[in-house]
């Protein structure tokens, strides 16, 4: 991107939203992500948060899981049905699963921990503004666990959408890839595909996350949260 | 799979030409006509043997095809009553594999204990067919030279083969393996055959003779050769025997020390190493010594081994939780652990766990990198552990021998417990260590939906 094309790239820079209840966050996400998104604003509560994003529509909510007047799920639930064209990203530091799948499944677009380095954050909120979706190493392993436990438990129940409620192999194994920390590129050169392949696997697994009926996903993730 | 064409192609051709025998052959997969021969040496085949690969080298070396030669090996020793497989296995003794040049026999002459072995066995054996000539059963006395031959020989090979052919020759007998297991209906099973073998044995004597009196008499004959024999030999087969178990005791011993070795490694010498590197903090040094001693005085008075979680950790998440936060807490790098199903750790989990914590402390300290990832997995069949760390990186074929961490710590004490550790590394390109044991009984795969007891938790709809 050169000067000459800096309205362009000042355009293509994703507009972004914090929401987290903890001031020092906020500031720190600040100042890494400046010069590579723009911020358009930042939230610390969930009443504030829903005003606030309807009122300046950002390609990006990133999004506390956790904050003191309910969960992220919500920020999320009530700004989608109006705003269908705003993504969600989900930070937690917590990554107590029952979380992080409800916010997922509320329509979040991907799910990273608070660990997480400037550069990939930046990553990761341009794969969201794309449409694609952001899954951690924690929220890989958490779909493979909640998709394998599953599949002899719902045989009695052959109602389900079973291409919903299965991962294919290939998902599989991109998901394990990912649990082991490879990036969507490393990835990419392990299997030998590309990386809109990777992305198009992670995109079809979000869907089912999402979609899937089965009450087992709800089940697993309230049975980890107990043990 | 080409072979396959290849066959149907000549089987249609030479039906047309009106073998129909060669058809039905080639049908069957023995393709008669022959193949350019391959030049070199004679050499046993690794690929597409069925026991030592003769036939298939034979096959090789002539250009026929190895079914047809194992046809005519079998054919051949069955004619010969036997001496064709006693053949075969000193041809297997004294051929050297693909890609060697010393066979199996220039060793087999060192082995002292597998010489003895090998003749005490053969002694036995002579002295059972003895008996047996004694008793006028002929066509045992027929086979006696193929099976002393066949015997010693097949001895000195299980001993002395390289250790990726005895793999394969273990999995070859492991249909039959478990009959001698201490399983009820096995034993139930190995004890009828053997009833069914005496009763046959006993009515093929009675019946070749006229009275109980003519049996008893080469009876009487045959206690006393017993008697005589065991006299004799006695004594040199019970040293054969007390030899192999001080053999299999000192290979015991060696495991024992080379376990204790990797704990030595992964405990003292370790903290010996960061007290080193820390050595201008006496608050550290002195934090890391007491903690030192404290896992040290564990091990030694009560019993419980350093590095090895498993006596904290009831499950193998636990387990990885435990590791997490220990590699956190003593080298100040942040460990990313997901894991994907649970089970209960057993011996054979807690050393891959051991492992795992060894190749992430080796992260930790060698990498540079602020970040390392460890994912286990639980599957039906196996446990997986990846250690991955996106740091320097190493050559992993230039590491020096002495280097215990890896080859010991690692490598050795997935492998005593029948697992597979792989490292993947590159100069830059950080490293991933890769760590799979196979599950045995695994009682009941417990997933992650079952990794609370489903009593505790009120079950919905």
């Amino acid at each position: 991107m050169s000067s000459l094309h800096g309205e362009a790239a000042a355009s293509a820079q994703p507009r972004v939203f914090i929401v987290d209840d903890h001031g020092m966050f906020r500031s720190g996400v600040r100042s890494e992500l400046s010069g590579d998104v723009e911020i358009v604003g930042e939230a610390d509560d969930v009443a504030p948060a829903i005003a606030e994003i309807s009122k300046c529509q950002p390609d990006v909510v990133l999004l506390d899981v956790h904050l003191p007047g309910g969960g992220g799920q919500e920020v999320v639930a009530a700004v989608k049905p109006d705003h269908p064209q705003v993504r969600f990203l989900a930070l937690s530091a917590s990554d107590a699963p029952e979380d992080v799948i409800a916010v997922i499944r509320a329509g979040a677009r991907g799910y990273v921990t608070k660990t997480i380095s400037g550069p990939e954050l930046v990553e990761a909120i341009r794969r969201v503004a794309a449409g694609d979706a952001v899954f951690s190493p924690r929220l890989a392993g958490f779909v493979l666990d909640a998709f394998a436990s599953g599949v002899a438990a719902d045989i009695d129940r052959p109602s389900f959408d079973s291409e919903l409620d299965q991962l294919t192999a290939r998902e599989r194994e991109v998901l394990r890839l990912i649990a082991r920390g490879y990036t969507y590129r490393e990835v990419a050169r392990e299997l030998f595909i590309s990386v809109k392949t990777v992305e198009t696997h992670v995109s079809s697994v979000l869907r089912k996350l999402q979609l899937s009926s089965r009450h087992q996903l709800t089940r697993w993730a309230t049975e980890r949260r107990l043990t | 799979m080409e072979d396959m064409v290849e066959h149907d192609a000549a089987a249609t051709q030479d039906a047309g030409a009106g073998g129909h025998w060669t058809a039905w052959l080639e049908a069957r997969g023995i393709r008669l006509s022959r193949r350019p021969a391959s030049a070199g040496p004679l050499r046993r085949a690794v690929d597409g043997r069925v026991f030592g690969g003769v036939a298939a080298g034979i096959a090789r070396r002539t250009g026929f095809d190895a079914g047809l030669i194992r046809a005519l090996l079998v054919i051949g020793a069955l004619l010969t009553t036997g001496l064709l497989a006693a053949l075969y296995v000193i041809a297997w003794l004294v051929i050297p594999a693909d890609g060697t040049d010393t066979a199996i026999g220039t060793k087999a002459l060192t082995d002292k204990r597998g010489i003895g072995l090998a003749l005490g066995l053969t002694s036995l054996l002579a002295v059972g067919l003895i008996i047996a000539s004694a008793l006028h059963v002929a066509w045992v006395t027929g086979l006696a030279v193929p099976l002393l031959v066949c015997a010693a020989g097949l001895v000195l090979i299980a001993r002395n083969a390289p250790e990726s052919e005895r793999q394969y020759l273990r999995d070859l007998a492991d249909p039959v393996a478990p009959a001698t297991g201490g399983r009820r209906s096995r034993r139930l099973l190995r004890i009828g055959v053997a009833v069914l073998l005496l009763i046959a044995g006993l009515a093929a004597l009675l019946s070749g003779h006229a009275s109980t009196y003519q049996l008893l008499l080469p009876l009487a004959g045959v206690m006393l050769l017993v008697g005589g024999f065991a006299l004799a030999l006695g004594p040199w087969w019970l040293r054969i025997a007390r030899d192999l178990v001080g053999e299999r005791q000192a290979r015991i011993r060696a495991e024992e020390r080379a376990e204790m070795a990797s704990r030595v490694h992964d405990s003292v010498l370790q903290t010996l190493a960061l007290i080193q590197r820390r050595a201008d903090d006496p608050h550290a040094v002195t934090k890391l010594a007491r903690a030192q001693e404290r896992e040290l005085r564990s091990w030694l008075f009560d019993g419980r081994a350093p590095g090895s979680l498993g006596d904290q950790a009831g499950t193998l998440a636990d387990g990885v939780r435990l590791l997490q936060q220990e590699v956190e807490a003593q080298h100040g790098i942040t460990v990313e652990a997901v894991t994907v199903g649970n089970c209960e750790l057993d011996e054979e989990l807690t050393a891959l766990l051991a492992a795992a914590r060894e190749a992430t402390v080796n992260a930790a300290k060698w990498s540079g990198a602020p970040v390392v990832s460890v994912f286990a997995e639980v599957e039906p069949g196996s446990v997986s552990l990846f250690v991955r760390d996106r740091g320097c990186g190493f050559d992993p074929d230039a590491v020096s021998g002495d280097r215990k961490g890896l080859a010991e710590s690692i490598r050795g004490r997935v492998a005593r417990r029948g697992g597979t550790a792989t490292i993947r590394s590159a100069p830059g390109e950080g490293t991933e260590v890769s760590l799979v044991m196979p599950r045995m009984a695994a009682g009941s795969p417990r997933g992650a939906t079952a990794a609370t007891p489903a009593g505790r938790l009120p079950r919905r709809p």
